[in-house]
């Protein structure tokens, strides 16, 4: 199943909530096709089982297709005790990122099927954390979705204040990658959202609107507020013309995780785009704003602007739920149809390296 | 930059605020904790990607010795008396024998958490060759206190998660609340009513989250 996306279409048409359900769909319906090899040293059959193949969800994790996985290898592994991790060109995976953003931040040029190794033994446990199979991936969740609360609402009671079986069926309709559940269940997580830049009515009333670290001016409007996000940076040293010469990942420590806010900031006549947010997290990446188009530019640090485009990093590649982003879309829209279930919006993104 | 924007009335504190008090932080545990370690100050230097002033505090090897019975004697190197939690005294011939089996060594990292906008505190602890200690080990080296909250709650207390930026299994104090806590802190230490000044506001929070982890403040840092 291959995503294709038309972002830009959906983005033209004014949001009605139609088009608001389909892109949420889609996302929702994302999957990866994988080829999961067991690792040789753990092959105790002769022949040796073939690969198994899964359709593993986007919006989930890999310690829950084990289930799926394991029937196809549990008559070739050693006696012994269980404990699953997966690599990828033996890079161990970290198994709370959710499986679209791994794909999306590993393969720069995607892969499909996607081959990664499953392992029963031998857990790293000096670079990964424990995962005791469903438990930890709902705790994870759980406590992302906490964090965000704490960043859109300034505190998580909306979490606390869920129900045992409310916040259980929440966790099993992402599970089960069943929207119409979690879309039920969803307003009872009160967790305030950003106005759709297209939206012209000002819902001061709304029971939605952003409390925390939401500002809120004179005539209403929701001026500023703070969005989850988790943004995944690689760099490469050296430019390239395809994808498929990015060089390989050896270790997690190529990759600049940020779990940092971003501070929205709707301002008079101007839209707060998808760049004007990476933009906000990495400051080394601003384009020179000379080089825009008909745009108004704040004004630039003399050093800044002496520098050229060849000496300033550049931003390569931006991806979200698999999709290519174009930089000017709305980062209110990103937000509102792209996110993940515990209300982060997980960024991929390629760099090339300001050169020093 | 004034102080009130930088520690805000519910108890966070910005980026900006907790730098001004990590620092002022580092300085007084420098000057009123002479028999141990001090804090260092490391920035992220090898990330072009963030921001210069995104750094945290530091405090590496400190040595929690384990006695022939099982319990913990926190010791550091030429540390006073005060800072014993037991009063036993220890046989010194013993411990000589014993420091390379059961020395246990901690780092202990302050570090932001834009998220929850207060610090949050990371810790780790190996043996003498480098080992990564289990959670059972560590409880045995921590206050007994501490380890009652650790059976009432699996999942919110302290929890092993990755570094933020080491790659790398550490544990965490969870921070859910800590804004609470610091505004009670605040409102009760300040007869006027009066902010908490942020040179103040790690030494605070450190006086609560390090007994969590046996590590004492001197009174003297909350002037």
């Amino acid at each position: 199943m291959i995503f294709v996306f038309q972002v830009g279409e959906l983005v033209r048409r004014k949001g009605s909530v139609g088009e608001k359900r389909m892109a949420v769909k889609y996302v929702w319906e994302g999957a990866i096709p994988l080829q999961i090899h067991l690792h040789k040293s753990e092959v105790a059959s002769h022949p040796p089982p073939p690969p198994a193949l899964v359709l593993a969800p986007r919006i989930g994790y890999l310690p829950l297709l084990v289930h799926l996985i394991k029937p196809y290898f549990k008559d070739s592994l050693p006696p012994g005790e269980d404990s699953i991790w997966f690599d990828y060109k033996g890079l161990p995976l970290k198994w709370y990122i959710p499986t679209g953003v791994l794909f999306d931040l590993l393969c720069a040029e995607p892969e499909r099927p996607w081959n990664l190794t499953i392992h029963f033994r031998g857990y790293p446990s000096n670079v990964l954390i424990p995962c005791e199979g469903e438990d930890s991936v709902k705790w994870n969740f759980v406590n992302s979705l906490k964090e965000a609360a704490y960043i859109i609402n300034g505190n998580c009671k909306n979490v606390m204040n869920m129900s045992q079986s409310d916040q259980e069926d929440l966790w099993t309709s992402v599970m089960n990658g069943d929207l119409d559940t979690y879309t039920r269940l969803s307003p009872k997580i009160k967790m305030g959202n950003i106005e759709d830049e297209f939206s012209r009515k000002a819902s001061v009333s709304s029971p939605q609107s952003r409390q925390g670290g939401t500002e809120i001016d004179v005539a209403g409007q929701v001026k500023t507020a703070r969005v989850p996000v988790r943004l995944y940076v690689r760099s490469v040293s050296k430019d390239f013309e395809n994808l498929e010469d990015v060089p390989e990942m050896d270790t997690w420590d190529e990759i600049s995780y940020l779990n940092r806010p971003v501070q929205f900031l709707r301002k008079e006549g101007k839209c707060f785009t998808l760049r004007d947010a990476i933009e906000s997290l990495l400051p080394e990446y601003i384009r020179d704003r000379a080089q825009r188009s008909g745009e108004e530019g704040e004004q630039r640090t003399t050093d800044a602007s002496d520098v050229s485009q060849e000496t300033r990093g550049e931003l390569k590649l931006v991806r979200i739920q698999g999709i290519e982003m174009k930089l000017e879309i709305p980062f209110s829209w990103v937000v509102n149809n792209l996110m993940n279930p515990e209300f982060y919006l997980h960024i991929s993104v390629l760099v090339k390296e300001p050169q020093r | 930059m004034d102080s009130a924007g930088e520690v805000l009335n519910d108890g966070k504190i910005t980026l900006e605020g907790f730098t001004v008090a990590a620092r002022a932080f580092a300085d007084k545990w420098k000057r009123h904790n002479l028999s141990f370690p001090s804090w260092s100050w490391v920035p992220l230097i090898n990330r072009t990607l963030l921001k210069k002033e995104e750094c945290y505090l530091s405090l590496e090897k400190i040595i929690i010795l384990s006695s022939l019975e099982g319990s913990a004697e926190e010791e550091s190197l030429g540390v006073t008396a005060d800072w014993w939690e037991k009063e036993e005294s220890i046989d010194h011939t013993v411990l000589v024998q014993n420091v390379e089996d059961e020395a246990h060594y901690y780092d202990y990292h302050i570090v932001y958490s834009a998220s929850y906008m207060v610090p949050m505190l990371y810790f780790r602890g190996y043996s003498s060759d480098g080992k990564p200690l289990s959670l059972d080990v560590i409880k045995r080296d921590l206050p007994s206190s501490s380890v009652s909250l650790l059976l009432e709650s699996k999942w919110t207390f302290i929890t092993q998660e990755e570094h933020p930026y080491l790659n790398r299994p550490w544990f965490k104090l969870h921070p859910c609340g800590t804004e609470e806590w610091i505004k009670l802190l605040s409102e009760s230490s300040s007869s006027d009513g009066c902010q908490m000044p942020v040179e103040l506001y790690l030494v605070s929070w450190f006086s609560v989250v390090g007994q969590v982890v046996g590590l004492r403040t001197p009174l003297e840092m909350l002037i």
